[in-house]
């Protein structure tokens, strides 16, 4: 089943065509990387699939993006809506300076849960999951901001998986970790695979290698190849995508 | 082995650096040993505890509290009037207008700042006062409520525009996580931004206290110059900068009784300030050190 599906869609910053005619499709409870060089599109295709950039004033876009079978640029979508289907995972940990508990009950809250033990029971839960729990689960009510980097980002992960989203965005998200903390990270992407649809941008060849399904990579805006991962990394159909992956460029 | 000109700035800037300690230093001395002689003879604890304030009489009282409670009066009323405006303002220019706009009003918003405090007060007595006279029963003409407001005015630029300086510190990557989890821009600005700009908010808070505790001219203008021990609004009040002004420009004779008030008034003001500004320092220090 087709669960995300772009069809030819073009983005533009004002006069600045960023995204060149991408069709692509994502199933669902798979891995999908997208690599590319700096400044080839993949993070900007990234955040097209949760609307997260409606805040650039010049953005525009054309084509359509379907998640589920609906137009996600439709008019009567609410993007607040979106957002809690279509969870983010940022390049740089960026825990709120609150403590972890509220970190995590956060998302709940603004969705007017005021159940205790309800949210309670789902912080709990998303600790857990993001496998960080056992480091944290004493001192849930201090400051975020004093965890590790790695801690951070599976901080962060938790609490996107606090909303219950089905698809989950991953921006470079361990680009600013050291390799332990990559590891980690890496291990909870291929657990989380089970229950939840996930899209990772990176630049690092091996992570993509090792953690995906399936492989898209960009280049100067263009979808080049999208493929199998073992099929771009072992017998890439075009020229460029070989020359990326085998260092040649980027 | 440093060239002759590098020393030439390096001594330049140590002794302006030493100019704005020594001159604050020289005011402390001034303060300190002036009102070392008004406390020879006044005692500290009426000085304290007196509820009358009436130096120039016959019948002298020498109680600081009808000055501070005028003081205290006119700074919350303005802050009452200050705070909801200023945050707001804050609030939009930094999370909801558009870039140009925003860089188009906060210099227009700066420049109200810049408006003598003289012509202030003159609002307050002839457009503010008469306009609440029409509908507040038992307004004096001079009154600490019009005077109040009309300080509010005044530093509402203030704290909006060193809020909004906080709020926009407040890293994009935060306002992200907040969208990034279906957050509204009402919702991100509230509960994420405005609390972790909250330091920053605070001091431009107390800043702005600090301004309207010292602010003179208006309230010498338009809150009247009756020291009464008093927290209604529609009275007459003195405050202690008008205090200050009103016996400066009379005709007291140096080195006299009347005139060391002055500077008993003064290090009442000094001593209040300080602490504020000591406390906007402290919060300012840790509010660095979060991002950092």
């Amino acid at each position: 089943m087709k669960f995300i599906e772009a069809k030819d869609v073009n983005v533009y910053y004002g006069d600045n065509h960023v995204l060149h005619d991408i069709n692509l499709s994502m199933k669902e409870n798979t891995v999908t990387a997208f690599i590319g060089p700096s400044g080839c599109g993949k993070s900007t295709f990234l955040r097209t699939l949760n609307r997260m950039n409606d805040y650039i004033d010049t953005f525009r876009l054309t084509g359509k993006l379907e998640i589920d079978g609906k137009n996600i640029y439709g008019k009567k979508v609410k993007v607040e809506e979106l957002r809690q289907e279509v969870g983010m995972v940022f390049q740089k940990p960026n825990p709120f300076p609150k403590t972890i508990f509220e970190n995590v009950a956060y998302g709940l809250k603004i969705q007017g849960n005021k159940d205790k033990d309800f949210i309670e029971e789902r912080v709990e839960k998303s600790l857990k999951q993001s496998a960080l729990w056992g480091e944290v689960k004493d001192k849930l009510h201090n400051s975020a901001l004093s965890l590790s980097g790695g801690q951070q980002q599976r901080l962060c992960i938790a609490r996107t998986l606090a909303v219950k989203p089905t698809i989950i965005l991953m921006d470079e998200p361990a680009s600013a970790l050291d390799p332990i903390s990559t590891a980690k990270i890496e291990e909870l992407i291929s657990e989380l695979k089970a229950s939840y649809t996930i899209v990772i941008v990176t630049h690092n060849m091996q992570q993509a290698a090792r953690i995906s399904d399936r492989t898209a990579f960009f280049y100067l805006g263009n979808l080049i190849e999208y493929d199998k991962t073992t099929e771009i990394f072992t017998n890439p159909k075009n020229k460029q995508t070989e020359n990326y992956i085998t260092g040649r460029f980027g | 082995m440093k060239k002759p000109f590098e020393r030439f700035i390096e001594g330049g800037l140590a002794l302006s650096g030493v100019v704005t300690i020594l001159t604050t230093l020289a005011i402390i001395w001034v303060l300190l040993s002036e009102s070392w002689g008004f406390f020879r003879e006044v005692s500290i604890v009426s000085f304290l505890t007196d509820t009358e304030w009436t130096p120039l009489f016959t019948n002298k009282h020498y109680g600081i509290l009808p000055l501070l409670s005028g003081t205290v009066l006119t700074t919350l009323i303005a802050l009452l009037t200050a705070l909801p405006f200023g945050i707001t303002i804050s609030v939009y220019l930094s999370e909801y207008a558009p870039k140009k706009f925003r860089q188009s009003i906060k210099p227009a918003l700066e420049t109200l700042a810049a408006v003598p405090t003289v012509v202030y007060g003159f609002f307050a007595l002839t457009v503010v006062t008469p306009f609440l006279q029409s509908f507040i029963p038992g307004l004096s003409t001079f009154n600490a409520l019009s005077a109040g407001i009309v300080m509010g005015i005044m530093i509402i630029p203030l704290i909006a525009s060193m809020s909004e300086d906080a709020l926009r510190a407040v890293p994009k990557s935060l306002r992200e996580a907040s969208y990034g989890m279906g957050a509204t821009r009402f919702q991100t600005a509230f509960k994420v931004v405005v609390p972790a700009a909250s330091s920053g908010i605070i001091v431009s808070v107390i800043l702005g206290i600090s301004r309207a505790i010292g602010e003179t001219m208006v309230v010498a203008i338009a809150a009247g110059q009756q020291p009464t021990l008093t927290l209604d609004p529609r009275d007459a009040v003195e405050t202690i900068t008008a205090y200050i002004v009103q016996v400066s420009l009379g005709d007291v004779q140096h080195g006299s009784i009347e005139y060391k008030t002055i500077f008993a008034a003064g290090i009442s003001l000094f001593v209040f300030t300080f602490i504020l500004n000591h406390i906007s320092y402290r919060l300012k220090k840790k509010y660095q050190e979060q991002y950092e």
